[in-house]
């Protein structure tokens, strides 16, 4: 049907024509480099093989297996039919009980029951990504703002400011110190945001972090414990990586630290949880709040309506969380998995001299690449990233996505690919680096004097030397373009 | 544990401590009473009987038929490793098979009177999120939206709450059965603009909840020129379009706009959902269609808070996509809803109660106002207290919907099963006449 395309830039509003969507980000460029050629093992072994999304792939076969065993968990088969009716109609915001309390076993599973969460407090949204919105708009007002320490999600910029007006403002984290998070740290981002009059309304953290892969220990959670409460300002923790730490008792979660500082102000803390990662259901949409705050429970349960899980995932989540023989086996199972597949990779790389940063959770590893840089700059650092895209032909995700105050370190994703892919990709790298010795070491000397090295390659010289624009924006419109149907 | 409410402690936003979530409304009370105490024809014959929610529960054994036959093919297909790749896809463009499925019913609905392209089709959860979505994407804080009177009370929060936009009301009434009328638009968008508001759009429900009467289609064209003219948007919440009696009353918008080739379809939005026409208000199952390219890759993109289960897509896909069944399905709930609805007026009638004359919809638009001390709303609040205390009645007064007019009220009559709703509504027209023998007691 023809429909005249129009300039209607003026007709809508302003959220609707800023950036606030994020796409126009490097993180996003990778994906449609990525889509549009997809690494594929028969298919395309050359296209470029997607180490830039954050999924848990690995332990399918266990979920398979149960579902196998569980009809009744799905309305879809003899045995769950009969609940068919009673599922659809079923709209309560509150949610179904038994996904509430499965949710609240679930997560207090996930963190070895040293913390028990209580049911009434679990309120649904959009994934992980409505219930950062949800939140923001609970907490703060337009103009105000979140402390969120660097590198973080680069989503968070969507998620947190888009819709609702609220502003992120960094805590700068520095690989002196293994990007931990300081009290220095926190108090000169609080100060710098007074200076400017910013209301600071809160502190956002992720752990375990994304991109780091690393998780706080008890010591640092009660320091920002103690700093919020202090300052008297809200603490989001978002914990969709819990379940990813290789060992299960070294996790720290704020809930524990919570009960072990004195005079602490529950009413300030808020965790932000979601199956999309320890279970690797991001199609299901599950995003869980749960907030220490009475009024933030209820207000965030009245905003879920614009973001509830459907009661058909309710109900078959609610059966399979509640097995909780199921739930240890797979939890244990998935932690040696990721910690397998993150050992495969660090050890590889180590071996053409490439380190990462120390972690032991997520579902990625943060990779110095510093030494590769022609210059310490962000701009090198993108240059080097688009050989790694188009040479290399992987896609990884450049640091300063993740506004890292630091050029050369990049987020690699591990565990959304089988072995093979996995060796490939590692196979792709150690090529590369035997290839590029010299590349580590003072790349100007070469341009100037060897000629006919660089000749090899002609379009990389260019790369090198001139200055890059950003790729032309793909035709694709999502980064996310997976499966076709 | 229970959870009180607590004053408003020092750091929470704006948004959060209004009231803009509208639960506070008569609207919503009158749900608590039949919470606290549900009509049971056998264990609680003296309870409330529920008809102030807007459900379609009359035609669930096809869907449950539909299942039976259907079961593997509905159930991740043959084989469960399709669990893994539909549990993966997290794509806001949404399953392809679906938006195909989805854009076929939409079709389907409106007798193929209309074509829908499935790359138009922005999914989200449920309808609530469609409304708002649209409207932080086609209004500012402070801007306005133009609704007719009487609307669906959850529109205050949905427009409203979170976006900052206002409603300016275009206020309709019965001397035209609650027609919109163009003098009723100028009006509004007069008022606004005397008022500083600037108003991006109108919205309307067609098949209009609460009325139960679909939107004539001379207003349509009326409204397609009021808003080319103020260069605004129109937004069309179609929800109830495959509850239309008769197929052929219902005109829909995109009909106008096929019928003109499309002219300044640019400004048009369509949200429709699946929680009236099929009953699955539980699988959240909302869509945004917009003719406006920018305005669908917008929607796309904050389609993102607020996604449609993988799961459910999959077998909604699996059950749109059979055509003999929707076509049966659409043919057969359509039926159903006329006889109940003509099952209620004339019981209604027997009871010396008028009800607008309606032709869609899960509900009717009942008058009272001969029965009020005064033509107010705090007499209409006085009846309607009344009858879900003494007739056992929840219905929705009129007031919660911003009718200008005191007196009426919604009544819905499709949220009960087949086998129940005979009785039920000779239950209802019981205690009505022992009301209204009441209310003449009284006047």
């Amino acid at each position: 049907m023809a429909i005249t395309k129009n300039n209607s830039h003026n007709m809508l509003s302003k959220i609707a024509t800023n950036d606030g969507h994020g796409e126009n980000s490097p993180y996003f460029d990778g994906w449609k480099a990525y889509d549009a050629n997809p690494f594929h093992l028969q298919h395309n072994p050359e296209g470029v093989i997607q180490m830039g999304l954050a999924e848990n792939q690995l332990s399918f076969d266990l979920i398979e297996e149960w579902v196998k065993r569980n009809p009744n968990a799905s309305i879809c088969t003899p045995q769950g039919a009969l609940d068919f009716k009673e599922t659809a109609i079923f709209q309560d915001y509150h949610g179904l009980p038994e996904f509430r309390t499965a949710i609240a076993n679930f997560m207090s599973q996930v963190r070895g029951n040293r913390v028990k969460f209580d049911p009434n407090r679990i309120v649904m949204s959009g994934g992980a990504t409505g219930a950062h919105e949800t939140l923001a708009f609970c907490l703060a007002n337009p103009g105000e703002a979140f402390l969120v320490p660097t590198p973080y999600y680069p989503a968070f910029d969507r998620d947190l400011r888009w819709r609702t007006g609220v502003e992120l403002l960094p805590v700068v984290c520095e690989s002196s110190n293994s990007f931990k998070i300081t009290k220095e740290a926190l108090e000169t981002a609080y100060e710098k945001a007074t200076i400017a009059k910013i209301k600071v309304k809160g502190l956002l953290i992720t752990n375990p972090s994304n991109p780091l892969g690393t998780f706080l220990n008890g010591e640092t959670l009660k320091d920002i414990v103690n700093f919020i409460n202090e300052k008297n300002i809200h603490l989001v923790c978002d914990e969709i990586y819990a379940g990813t730490v290789t060992n299960g008792d070294e996790f720290v979660s704020i809930a524990e630290v919570m009960k072990e500082v004195p005079n602490c102000k529950y009413d300030l803390i808020h965790l932000v949880y979601s199956l999309s990662k320890d279970m690797g259901f991001p199609g299901f949409r599950v995003g869980i709040v749960y907030s220490y705050n009475n009024n933030v429970v209820n207000i965030a349960r009245k905003m879920s309506s614009f973001g509830l899980v459907s009661t058909q995932t309710q109900r078959m989540l609610a059966s399979m969380l509640s097995d909780t023989k199921f739930i240890e086996n797979f939890l244990s199972e998935s932690r040696v998995r990721l910690a397998h597949r993150h050992d495969m990779f660090t050890r590889g790389l180590a071996q053409v001299g490439i380190g990462c940063l120390e972690s032991k959770a997520g579902l990625f590893f943060w990779m110095d690449l510093r030494k590769f840089l022609k210059q310490p700059t962000f701009e090198s650092e993108m240059t080097f990233w688009r050989i790694i895209i188009n040479e290399i032909k992987l896609n990884i995700s450049p640091g300063q996505s993740f506004h890292c105050s630091e050029p050369g370190w990049f987020r690699v994703c591990f565990a959304n690919m089988d072995d093979e892919t996995t060796m490939i990709a590692l196979w792709r790298i150690k090529m590369f680096v035997r290839k590029n010795r010299n590349l580590e070491i003072n790349t100007r000397r070469q341009f100037l004097h060897n000629n006919q090295h660089m000749r090899l390659s002609s379009r990389r010289l260019d790369d090198i030397l001139t200055p890059h624009r950003m790729s032309p924006h793909s035709p694709l419109a999502s980064p996310l373009v997976r499966a076709q149907n | 544990m229970a959870i009180e409410i607590v004053q408003p402690s020092v750091g929470l936003s704006k948004i959060a401590v209004s009231q803009t979530h509208g639960e506070n409304s008569p609207y919503f009370s009158g749900w608590k009473a039949y919470d606290e105490n549900p009509y049971h024809e056998i264990d609680n014959p003296s309870g409330v009987i529920q008809m102030g929610l807007a459900e379609n529960q009359v035609s669930f054994d096809l869907l449950e038929e539909y299942l039976e036959t259907n079961l593997e093919s509905a159930n991740w297909g043959q084989k469960v490793s399709g669990f893994r790749e539909n549990a993966l896809f997290q794509d806001y463009h949404g399953l392809q098979s679906f938006r195909k499925a989805m854009a076929s019913f939409m079709e389907q609905v409106r007798g193929g009177k209309a074509k829908f392209n499935p790359d138009r089709v922005v999914l989200t959860a449920g309808a609530t999120a469609a409304n708002e979505l649209l409207t932080f994407i086609l209004a500012d804080p402070g801007d306005a939206l133009m609704v007719p009177t009487p609307y669906y009370p959850g529109f205050d929060r949905d427009l409203r709450w979170r976006t900052g936009v206002q409603i300016v009301p275009i206020h309709c009434d019965s001397s035209n059965g609650f027609q919109i009328t163009p003098e009723a638009l100028e009006a509004a968008y007069d008022h606004a603009t005397s008022m500083n508001i600037k108003v991006k759009g109108v919205l309307i429900t067609n098949p209009s909840n609460p009325l139960g009467a679909t939107v004539q289609r001379k207003v349509l064209e009326e409204l397609l020129e009021f808003v080319t003219r103020k260069n605004i948007h129109l937004v069309s919440d179609e929800i109830y379009s495959g509850s239309a009696f008769c197929a052929d009353e219902f005109v829909s918008i995109a009909e106008v706009l096929e019928s003109r080739n499309y002219k300044d379809a640019e400004r048009c939005h369509i949200v429709y959902s699946l929680s009236k026409d099929l009953g699955l208000p539980g699988f959240r199952i909302g869509t945004v269609y917009s003719y406006n390219d920018q305005v669908v890759t917008t929607a796309r993109r904050m389609s993102s808070f607020t996604l449609i289960s993988s799961q459910t897509q999959f077998l909604l896909a699996s059950m749109l996509s059979d055509t003999d069944f929707t076509q049966k399905y659409i043919k057969i709930n359509r039926e159903r809803l006329k006889k109940r609805y003509e099952m209620i007026i004339n019981g209604l009638q027997k009871a010396g109660i008028e009800c607008l004359k309606g032709n869609a919809g899960l509900f009717c638009w009942m008058n009272l106002s001969p029965y009020l001390e005064e033509p107010t709303i705090k007499s209409e609040l006085a009846i309607w207290n009344t009858i879900m205390h003494e007739v056992r009645l929840n219905i929705s007064p009129g007031s919660s919907c911003h009718c200008s007019e005191p007196g009426w009220f919604r009544v819905c009559f499709a949220n009960m099963s087949e086998a129940r709703y005979a009785s039920l509504v000779s239950a209802m027209i019981i205690n009505i006449i022992k009301f209204s023998i009441f209310l003449a007691i009284i006047f």
